[in-house]
C-alpha cells in the first residue's frame, strides 16, 4: 500500500489549537497509543490515593498505641488501599501497556475493536470513580460507614447487610464490578487483536514475548474475572433482593464465598504479575545485548503458569479447615506453580549470563526485580507448606510476601518498563540522574518496609490489627517500616517529578534509543496515528536486528 | 529453503510467506464473550450444586416442574438459526426471514413457559429468591439464563427488523452466523441448568 499523507500528516501543522479541543480528542478518542497513555495516567493518579491510604496506616502504627486514625478509619483505609491498589492501579498498569505496545509488536494499526477500547477505559474509569465516590455518598439511607470497610475480599458475612449497613458494601461491589466489565471488554479485544491482527509472518513462534505472555494474561482475565462478577451479583442479590448465597442463619455458607473469592484472586495476583515478566522479557535481553534464552521454554512457562494458576486458589484459606486432602492438593499445586517460575528466573539470568550488560535505568530496576521476585518466591514456598501457614496466615508475614511480589515485583518491573518505553511514548528520554535518584531511594524505601515485616509477622503480629501494645518485640520494625514509608514516598516525587521534567527537557529520543529489535521501534517516537507507514513483514523474532544486520538476519536460524 | 553457499553478503533473501490468513475478529471476538460468560454461569451452577438439598425450609424441589415443551422449543431453536444463516449465505432473504421468525417465535415461547412457570411458583407454590436457598439459586441462575435468552431474542429481532427494512444482505452472512453462535451458547447453557435445576434434584 502506498504512504498515507493527506489529513493525517497535516493535522499538527495547523494553528495551535484550543484547550478543549485537545480535552475533547482526548476524551472521545479510540486511539490505542492514547487509550494507553489514558490507562498510565489513570494509574499513577489512582496509585496517589492508595499510597496516601497505606501511608496514614503506617503513620498510625509507626509508634504503639497511636490514636492518629480511628479504628474505623483504619479499616476503611485498609480497604480502599487493597481494592485500589489491584484494580485501579494493577490492572490499569497492564492494559495501558499492552494497549499502548502490542499494536506496535504485531505490527498493526489498533486494536480489533477500537471503539470497544474506548468503552472499556471509560467503563473502568467510571467503576474506579464510583468506588471512591463511597467517601461522600457511602452513608446511605442508614448514616453508616463512609468507604467500604470490609477488607479487599469482602469475607461473609461481614459484607451481609446486618453487619455492614449503608450502603458502602455496595459501593465497593458496583465500582468493582463495572471496573471490571471494563477490563474483561479490553481483554477480550487484546486477545482477539493478537489472534487477528499480526503482520504479515508474524507466526505465534515469532510473536514477541511480550505479546506472548499478555496473550496468556488476558486469557487469564476472561476466565477469571467474571466469576468475581457472578459471586457479587450473588451478594448484591442478598444485600438488595433477601436472598441466602451467604447468609449463614438460612443454611448459606461464608466458606463458599472465599471460594468464589479466591477462584478469582489467585488468577487475579497471576494477571498481576505476568505483565512483569512479560516487561522483564523484553528488557533483559535488550540490555544483556543478548536473544532471550530459551523463547520456546519461555512460552510453555507462562501457559502452565497460566493454567496452574486456576487450581491454587485455597491456599488463601488453609486456616478455615478445609480438609486434609484439599490441603494436601492446593499445597501440591502451589510448589508446582514455583517451577515454571522459577525456569523464568534461571531463563533471564541465562540471557544475562556472559551478555553485555548495559546497566541503564531500565536495567537497573529489572535487576531489582529479579532479587526481590526471588525472595517473594521463597517467602510464598514457605507459606505453600500448610503447617506452616497455620503459623503466619493473617501476619505481618504474609504482607511482607505479598508486597515483595506486587512492588518488588510489579511496580519495580512498572518503573523499568517507564524508562524503557518513555521515549517512544514522548520522543524524549527521561533524565538518567533523577532516574537513579528515584532507583536507589525507592530501592531503600521499599526494602525498608517490607523487609521489617517479615520480623514482626514472625514474631505474630496479626495484619489489618489497628494498634498494638509496646514491647511484644514489634516496635522496632513498625517504626523502621514506617520510616520506609516516608523514603518511598521521596523516591514516588522523584519520578513523578522526571516524568514531568523529561516531557519538556529530556534528550531527544530518536526513534530507537536502546538498540532494540522489535516492531514498536521501528516507527518514530511518538509514533504516528497510523503507527506504520507500511505494514511490516517480519520474517524472525527480532525484525528490527534483521533489517540492521542483514549480513546475519535471525531468520536463517530460527 | 536451502541457503546459497556463494558468499552472497546482503543479498540473501528471506523465504516469502505463500499465503497469510488470520481468523477473523467477529468469531474470535465472540468466541471470547462464550468463555468469559461460561464461567459466569459456572459459579452460579456450582452455587446451585453446593446448596442442592440444604434448604432448611420449605417449599422443597418438588414443587418444580419440568418445562418438557419450552426445553424442545428452545432446544430446537438451533436449528433453525442454523437454517436462517445457511439461507442467507445463499442470498436467499424470504426464506431467511422466516426461519429468523421461526427462530424468535420459538425464543418467545420458551420465554414465555418461564414466566408462567415463575408465576405459578410464586403465587401458588410460595417458593420466592428470599424464601429458601433453593429460591435463592433457582431464581438467579434460572433468571440469568433467561436474561441472556431476552438478550439474544433482542439482537435476533433487531437483525429482523433491519433485514425487513431492507438493510441485510448476503454479505451480512459472517456476522448473522456470529450472532448464532451466542444463541447456540445460549442453549448449551439451557442444557446445563436443565440436568442441574430438574435432573439432578
Amino acid at each position: 500500500m502506498t504512504v498515507m499523507d493527506g489529513p493525517i500528516g497535516t493535522a499538527s501543522e495547523t494553528a495551535p489549537v484550543s484547550r478543549w479541543v485537545t480535552v475533547h480528542d482526548w476524551a472521545t478518542t479510540t486511539d490505542h497509543k492514547k487509550l494507553g497513555v489514558m490507562y498510565i495516567g489513570a494509574a499513577l493518579f489512582f496509585f496517589g490515593f492508595g499510597g496516601l491510604e497505606a501511608s496514614l496506616m503506617r503513620i498510625q502504627l509507626a509508634f504503639p498505641d497511636l490514636q492518629f486514625l480511628a479504628p474505623e478509619t483504619f479499616n476503611r483505609m485498609m480497604t480502599m488501599h487493597g481494592t485500589t491498589m489491584v484494580f485501579l492501579v494493577g490492572m490499569p498498569m497492564l492494559f495501558g501497556s499492552a494497549n499502548y505496545l502490542i499494536p506496535l509488536q504485531i505490527g498493526c494499526r489498533d486494536l480489533a475493536f477500537p471503539r470497544l477500547n474506548s468503552m472499556g477505559f471509560w467503563l473502568f474509569f467510571l467503576g474506579g470513580c464510583l468506588l471512591y465516590f463511597s467517601f461522600l455518598g457511602g452513608d446511605g439511607l442508614y448514616g453508616a460507614g463512609t468507604a467500604p470497610d470490609v477488607g479487599w475480599f469482602a469475607y461473609a458475612p461481614l459484607t451481609g447487610k446486618a453487619f455492614s449497613r449503608g450502603n458502602s458494601t455496595d459501593y465497593w461491589i458496583l465500582g468493582i464490578m463495572v471496573s471490571g466489565l471494563g477490563s474483561t471488554m479490553t481483554a477480550l479485544n487484546l486477545v482477539t487483536t493478537i489472534l487477528c491482527s499480526r503482520c504479515r509472518g508474524m507466526t505465534f513462534s515469532k510473536l514477541p514475548v511480550f505479546t506472548w505472555i499478555m496473550l496468556v494474561d488476558f486469557v487469564l482475565v476472561l476466565v477469571a474475572l467474571t466469576p468475581l462478577t457472578a459471586a457479587q451479583f450473588m451478594l448484591l442479590f442478598d444485600r438488595f433482593l433477601g436472598s441466602h448465597f451467604f447468609d449463614t442463619q438460612a443454611g448459606g455458607s461464608a466458606v463458599l464465598w472465599q471460594h468464589f473469592f479466591w477462584i478469582f484472586g489467585h488468577p487475579e495476583v497471576y494477571i498481576l504479575i505476568l505483565p512483569a515478566f512479560a516487561w522483564a522479557s523484553e528488557i533483559i535481553p535488550v540490555f544483556s545485548r543478548k536473544v532471550i534464552f530459551g523463547y520456546s521454554m519461555m512460552v510453555y512457562a507462562t501457559l502452565s503458569i497460566g493454567f496452574i494458576s486456576l487450581g491454587v486458589w485455597a491456599h488463601h484459606m488453609f486456616t478455615v479447615g478445609l480438609s486434609p486432602s484439599a490441603n494436601t492438593f492446593f499445597a501440591a499445586s502451589t510448589m508446582l506453580i514455583a517451577v515454571p517460575t522459577g525456569l523464568k528466573i534461571f531463563n533471564w539470568l541465562a540471557t544475562m549470563w556472559g551478555g553485555k550488560i548495559r546497566f541503564e535505568l531500565p536495567m537497573l530496576f529489572s535487576t531489582a526485580f529479579l532479587c526481590q521476585f526471588v525472595i517473594a518466591g521463597l517467602t510464598g514456598i514457605m507459606l505453600s507448606v500448610v503447617p506452616f501457614d497455620w503459623q503466619l496466615s493473617d501476619s505481618y508475614f504474609v504482607v511482607a510476601h505479598f508486597h515483595y511480589v506486587l512492588i518488588g515485583g510489579l511496580l519495580f518491573m512498572f518503573f523499568a518498563a517507564v524508562y524503557y518505553w518513555y521515549p517512544k511514548v514522548t520522543g524524549r528520554m527521561l533524565s538518567r540522574k533523577i532516574g537513579h535518584l528515584h532507583f536507589w531511594i525507592f530501592l531503600v524505601g521499599f526494602n525498608l518496609t517490607f523487609g521489617p515485616m517479615h520480623g514482626s509477622g514472625i514474631l505474630g503480629m496479626p495484619r489489618r490489627i489497628y494498634t498494638y501494645d509496646a514491647g511484644r518485640g514489634w516496635d522496632i520494625f513498625n517504626l523502621m517500616a514506617s520510616i520506609g514509608v516516608a523514603v518511598q514516598a521521596i523516591g514516588i516525587l522523584f519520578f513523578v517529578w522526571n516524568l514531568y521534567w523529561s516531557a519538556r527537557n529530556g534528550e531527544e529520543a530518536g526513534d530507537d534509543p536502546w538498540d532494540a529489535w522489535t516492531l514498536e521501534w521501528t516507527t518514530t517516537s511518538p509514533p504516528p496515528a497510523y503507527n506504520f507507514e507500511e505494514l511490516p513483514v517480519v520474517h524472525s523474532r527480532r525484525p528490527l536486528w534483521d533489517r540492521k544486520h542483514p549480513e546475519d538476519p535471525d531468520w536463517k536460524y530460527e | 529453503m536451502s541457503t546459497s553457499t556463494q558468499p552472497t553478503a546482503a543479498m540473501d533473501v528471506p523465504p516469502e510467506h505463500e499465503e497469510w490468513i488470520l481468523p477473523s475478529k467477529g468469531k474470535v471476538g465472540m468466541a471470547c464473550l462464550i468463555l468469559t460468560e461460561s464461567t459466569f454461569f459456572a459459579i452460579f451452577v456450582v452455587a446451585h450444586l453446593f446448596y442442592l438439598g440444604k434448604s432448611l425450609t420449605g417449599p422443597f424441589a418438588d414443587v418444580l416442574n419440568t418445562p418438557i415443551i419450552a426445553s424442545i422449543c428452545l432446544l430446537s431453536s438451533s436449528l433453525t438459526v442454523v437454517m436462517a444463516t445457511r439461507a442467507l449465505a445463499r442470498g436467499k432473504l424470504i426464506p431467511f426471514e422466516l426461519w429468523m421468525l421461526a427462530t424468535i417465535a420459538l425464543g418467545g415461547v420458551f420465554l414465555g413457559a418461564t414466566g408462567i412457570e415463575w408465576w405459578g411458583l410464586i403465587y401458588h407454590e410460595g417458593l420466592t429468591i428470599y424464601s429458601n436457598l433453593l429460591g435463592t439459586t433457582f431464581y438467579s441462575l434460572v433468571g440469568f439464563h433467561a436474561l441472556h435468552v431476552t438478550i439474544g431474542l433482542s439482537m435476533l429481532a433487531f437483525v429482523l427488523i433491519l433485514c425487513l427494512l431492507g438493510h441485510v444482505r448476503e454479505e451480512h452472512a459472517e456476522r448473522v452466523e456470529i450472532l448464532s453462535w451466542y444463541w447456540h451458547f445460549v442453549d448449551a447453557v439451557w442444557i446445563v441448568v436443565f440436568t442441574v435445576v430438574y435432573v439432578i434434584r
